[in-house]
């Protein structure tokens, strides 16, 4: 079926693993609903894994907890994982390829000097900058040098989850290794940035699919994040929204109306200033999210969610004004001042209107009594 | 004998006295529906969710009042070109040099109360004094801001262009979270300026008995004929 000479597609590695063409018309299915693409678009997915060689992938891991990958791994269509993952796209990820040490490093490099300029780039976490990157180096380089190599022949760069993205835990207050989002190091690549805490399974499949089958990345937002997962509060699709416009609250966790299941907005939940796709894909197969788990969304996919206050009520840190301080506290502080300026003003006026005034009644009376004269 | 003559002058248009009163109305509105918003207050019945909506009607006054205000404010803007001398938009840029002499006048003996020892009638303030110019300049500004980053936070629920144009600014502050701070924040700058304001109003009625308070209403003030020749 495969000439020695042409490169391996998609569809060929799918059947030669065993799957049906009924499994894989399934799958492009599977692919064109979770990116948001209309039915004609299945043709075209399947038409372009059968056709186009596998774009080699080099997946990269700096400073991170593999959440990302965890998450992938568990995305519902089984060729995903199979396909895509485990058998013939990644070139190079430290966490699920089979050679380790130099032999790993020596096929990264091969991938990068052979499909130069045509493979792309995943990265997993973010990149330490303080004290020359030494709090990650992979195979005796640090995490910077690493990304700029591999950066170079790039097609493109995919940015998982919330770490390369926009920093995440490690670059909260105070980020003591000075960790980076892949963004603001590398500026010459098109970048899709796939924030969360993990991201959903589904929705790296889907990013990775349209990268791969298409050859172009998908439609972005302002931020870098594709349109078709990010445009969404999760508030705006969160199915305990009803309750939210009812005014119906939850006070406490274990309160009755946390167990009647009303809206978590004054127990911290984020989902209004959260762009992600939990309330309508979910996670887990579409088991749950979080909310429906009865816990709010910490926010996970939003920039410096670790600094924007606590996670459990409404208030917003303010970064300068220590971690502590909210707007309410200096809107009060504010108030106060002026308060007692104006008690302070008011008083002193009060003095000098009492000058003036005698002034006034010694001039009436003057008046007056050049009146009678 | 020596007597004061007074005359009336006619100084704040009706443009301007329309914008005055809703621009508060709205602020005090936004005001108290934003704060409704930030900390729902716990009501409880036991009706079912299906037959309440006052969070949702907290929101949508909110909304709709956040509309009125970007109206009159516009219609305060066309205004600044528009209207008389007392409501021109070089009012609210007191920076050439008799804006800066009167704000010194204004900083010395409106603010730190120190006597005049000559009383001129050149500093008698017949529209804004500078000081107020430049602070209303600064509710403009704060007004600016509360537009962009609350239209933006908006926007994503909108259908109109109108809000949609300011989706950029949340990105560009790096997301809702910061946007809403902000939000917040200058919620409470412009309440700042609004104690003061009203603080000030008060005592210039007080201390020259000039109407100040009314004129807010009928639109006249009271002052010296003195004062007219130089005008």
């Amino acid at each position: 079926m495969v000439k020695s000479d042409k490169r391996e597609t998609y569809f060929d590695a799918i059947i030669k693993m065993g799957y049906t063409r009924r499994d894989f018309m399934k799958f492009a299915t599977f692919m064109a609903a979770y990116m948001g693409l209309k039915t004609s678009a299945i043709a075209q997915i399947a038409d372009a894994l059968e056709n186009t060689p596998r774009v080699p992938v080099i997946w990269e891991h700096y400073q991170e907890c593999t959440c990302c990958s965890e998450s992938f791994i568990r995305s519902d269509h089984p060729i995903v994982a199979d396909i895509i993952l485990d058998k013939i796209s990644l070139d190079y990820t430290e966490t699920l390829m089979a050679a380790a040490g130099e032999q790993a490093e020596a096929a990264k490099h091969a991938t990068m000097e052979k499909y130069h300029g045509e493979y792309i780039l995943c990265v997993e976490g973010s990149v330490p900058l303080k004290d020359d990157g030494q709090y990650c180096c992979i195979a005796g380089k640090t995490a910077l040098e690493q990304l700029k190599e591999a950066a170079a022949g790039a097609k493109a760069i995919i940015a998982w989850g919330s770490c390369a993205s926009n920093g995440c835990v490690q670059s909260a207050y105070p980020n003591p290794t000075g960790a980076t989002p892949i963004h603001k190091i590398i500026k010459d690549k098109p970048i899709v940035k796939v924030p969360g805490c993990p991201p959903i399974g589904e929705v790296m499949a889907g990013v990775i699919v349209h990268v791969l089958t298409f050859g172009t990345l998908p439609e972005l937002d302002r931020i870098g994040r594709p349109k078709a997962f990010y445009a969404k509060r999760v508030h705006d699709s969160c199915y305990r929204r009803p309750y939210y416009d009812a005014g119906l609250f939850a006070e406490h966790f274990d309160d009755e109306n946390a167990r009647k299941g009303y809206c978590l907005y004054k127990v911290g939940c984020k989902g209004p200033m959260t762009y992600n796709a939990c309330g309508s894909m979910r996670w887990n197969n579409g088991v749950s999210y979080p909310i429906q788990s009865g816990h709010g969304c910490i926010g996970c996919s939003e920039e410096n969610f670790w600094d924007n206050g606590p996670l459990y009520e409404r208030l917003t840190g303010l970064k300068g004004f220590g971690i502590e301080s909210t707007a309410d506290k200096i809107g009060m502080g504010v108030t106060g001042a002026v308060a007692a300026g104006i008690g302070v003003h008011a008083i002193a006026s009060a003095v000098a209107k009492r000058k003036a005034k005698r002034a006034q009644r010694a001039e009436g009376k003057t008046n007056e009594e050049e009146l009678k004269a | 004998m020596k007597t004061q003559d007074y005359k009336r002058l006619y100084i704040w248009e009706g443009p301007v006295r329309i914008f005055h009163w809703i621009n508060a109305l709205c602020i005090l509105t936004l005001t108290i529906t934003g704060f409704l918003i930030a900390d729902p207050p716990a009501i409880m019945s036991g009706d079912e969710a299906s037959h309440r909506y006052w969070f949702g009607i907290v929101r949508f006054i909110h909304f709709t009042a956040a509309y009125l205000f970007v109206a009159v404010m516009i219609l305060r803007i066309y205004w600044a070109f528009a209207g008389n001398r007392y409501a021109h938009w070089r009012n609210f840029l007191p920076f050439n040099k008799k804006g800066l002499q009167n704000m010194l006048h204004v900083l010395k003996h409106d603010i730190l109360l120190i006597p005049e020892r000559k009383p001129g009638l050149s500093s008698v303030n017949i529209g804004h004094n500078a000081v107020a110019g430049l602070a209303y300049l600064l509710m403009f500004l704060l007004a600016l801001v509360m537009v962009f980053t609350g239209f933006g936070l908006f926007s994503n629920n909108a259908s109109w262009w109108f809000p949609k144009m300011f989706a950029w600014v949340p990105a560009a502050l790096g997301g809702d979270f910061m946007a809403r701070t902000i939000h917040h924040l200058s919620m409470w700058l412009i309440w700042f300026i609004v104690f003061v304001h009203v603080y000030l109003v008060l005592f210039h009625d007080w201390m020259e008995s000039n109407g100040e308070v009314s004129s807010m209403i009928s639109g006249f003030k009271f002052f010296k004929k003195e004062r007219f020749k130089e005008e």
